[in-house]
């Protein structure tokens, strides 16, 4: 069913009768060309674009729970590509491009507001590594301009521009970043895989591999084992605990990352604005509620909720760039789990078991990477090799002295 | 979380850094080990669902370092020891 303007119309005018469901809820097949693991953003629009793309239409998606049930719908929605280092930005920026045609090519609203991203600065080192940042981004093709403390007075007169220790001298300016519906991602991708005759299979556990002479020949699922020619696991957050079923250590830990909606208020935040200072990012939603988050809580768990310390933290960040939130009142906070890599940077990869392929490690930076990261990871599983965009995120990256480390922070997880 | 200190007793853990799994305490010997060894150590977690042993250093406090047993899907905490005495049990020196 095509979605359109005349649709709603038609549907109002017959009682709105024919809507239909946007996928079918099928029984797992015994065989499958391709099976996708993880019924996430991710795992959704590598079969979309296994489908679209590459003409593999025998494609399974397998999700434990119900699509769109992790963090695809945990994130704080911001899409951007202000990244510094030549193996992240290029893939990025194929995403923002995306972002741009996704609507249009899913048919489906997404809520794509390219809004606009401040990344703001409080002294003169951070102008310099941003004015970098900005040249790395605009030889790669993005949008990027270095605005003064006046350029930012008038789009954000309510920060605190006077603070006394974190001053801001000006920010880094990415008119096209800004955010999107989350939930409509995974929808509007799983109606397009669905559409093109990917079975998105639910509530159907991945429980184990079939691995016979260093070959990944299937899955065993809670719903019976599943034949595949080819696996990929998309299960950011839960990778190592997958992986471990087919004998691999990952250079990954998870971590959790607390995400939290004030109530509704009037219309104050223009675009997406982060404090230089610490770790803070806000965005306004649609309904009004500040969407805002920080610091990742820094020890491992699976737990999906953060504690006390880190909501502290954060708050205390709103705080110091803009005290007018100081009466606003928290609605809701919740916790996703993410992958820490060793270097910050992710992973769309191969593994040494054939016909076994690998994406993750998206730390907290998964949600924007979602159309290029399915992209790309189809491009992968369908052709065996890498887009150029995704060519450095390779698994053995460390012992080859490659990473990618944007904050050069080492093979330290929490810190990236 | 109640980080209980052998020493100081229960501590809140906004002192504490967190370090990561018990396994970098044991640091392949530079003489000995290949390239390999050292990316496994440096790079590589079992990172489980479940009991986790983690190096934490009491950096608002005594400034020590303790192996804290705890689970990951919980969070509860089921032993803290120093990791000095971890170390020497499992064969270094200090």
């Amino acid at each position: 069913m095509h979605y359109s303007a005349f649709r709603i119309f038609k549907e109002a005018m017959t009682g709105n009768r024919g809507w239909k469901p946007a996928w079918r809820d099928p029984d797992p097949k015994s065989e499958y060309d391709i099976i996708v693991v993880g019924g996430g953003g991710h795992g959704l629009s590598t079969a979309y674009y296994l489908a679209k793309e590459f003409g593999q239409t025998n494609v399974a998606v397998l999700e434990k729970g119900w699509i769109g049930s992790g963090n695809v719908g945990r994130n704080t929605t911001i899409i951007r590509s202000n990244y510094l280092l030549e193996g992240n930005q290029p893939f990025y920026e194929l995403s923002m491009k995306m972002w741009e045609n996704l609507e249009q090519d899913l048919n489906y609203n997404a809520m794509v507001s390219q809004r606009g991203i401040l990344n703001l600065i409080h002294n003169d080192p951070q102008r310099d590594a941003y004015a970098r940042r900005g040249n790395a981004m605009r030889l790669s093709g993005a949008d990027a301009e270095l605005l003064d403390r006046e350029a930012v007075r008038r789009m954000c007169p309510f920060l605190d521009f006077e603070n006394a220790r974190f001053p801001i001298q000006g920010a880094l300016w990415q008119p096209r970043a800004g955010t999107v519906r989350h939930d409509a991602v995974a929808w509007g991708y799983a109606r397009g895989a669905d559409s093109r005759g990917v079975d998105i299979i639910q509530n159907c556990e991945v429980t184990g591999f079939r691995i016979e002479n260093g070959r990944c020949l299937g899955v065993e699922t809670t719903r019976g084992a599943i034949r595949a020619k080819k696996v990929a696991v998309c299960v950011a957050g839960s990778s190592s605990r997958v992986m471990a079923q087919a004998g691999m250590r990952l250079p990954i830990e998870s971590h959790v990352l607390q995400a939290f909606v004030s109530e509704g208020l009037k219309p104050i935040i223009p675009g997406v604005i982060t404090f230089g200072a610490g770790h803070f990012y806000v965005s306004q939603s649609d309904k009004g509620g500040l969407v805002f988050g920080g610091d990742i809580d820094a020890y491992n768990t699976y737990a999906q909720r953060g504690g006390l310390p880190v909501v502290e933290d954060v708050c205390e960040g709103g705080m110091a760039l803009m005290p007018m939130i100081g009466r606003a009142r928290l609605l809701r906070m919740w916790g996703g789990l993410i992958d820490m890599s060793m270097d910050g940077s992710p992973f769309i990869d191969r593994t040494d078991i054939d016909g076994l392929y690998f994406n993750g490690g998206w730390c907290y930076g998964g949600f924007k990477a979602t159309p290029a990261s399915g992209y790309c990871y189809a491009h992968l599983v369908a052709t065996d090799r890498p887009h150029p965009t995704a060519a450095a995120y390779r698994l053995d990256r460390f012992l080859r002295g490659a990473p990618i480390d944007e904050k050069g922070q080492g093979a330290q997880p929490n810190l990236h | 979380m109640i980080i209980n200190h052998p020493l100081l007793g229960p501590r809140d853990m906004a002192e504490f850094v967190y370090k990561g799994d018990v396994c970098l305490i044991d640091r392949p010997d530079g003489m000995q080990e290949g390239i390999e060894a050292f990316h496994d150590y440096l790079h590589l977690r079992d990172n489980p669902a479940g009991e986790h042993r983690e190096l934490w250093y009491h950096e608002q406090g005594d400034r020590s370092w303790l192996v804290v047993t705890r689970n990951t899907l919980t969070h509860e905490i089921t032993d803290v020891a120093l990791a000095r005495d971890v170390a020497r049990e499992r064969g270094r020196t200090r």
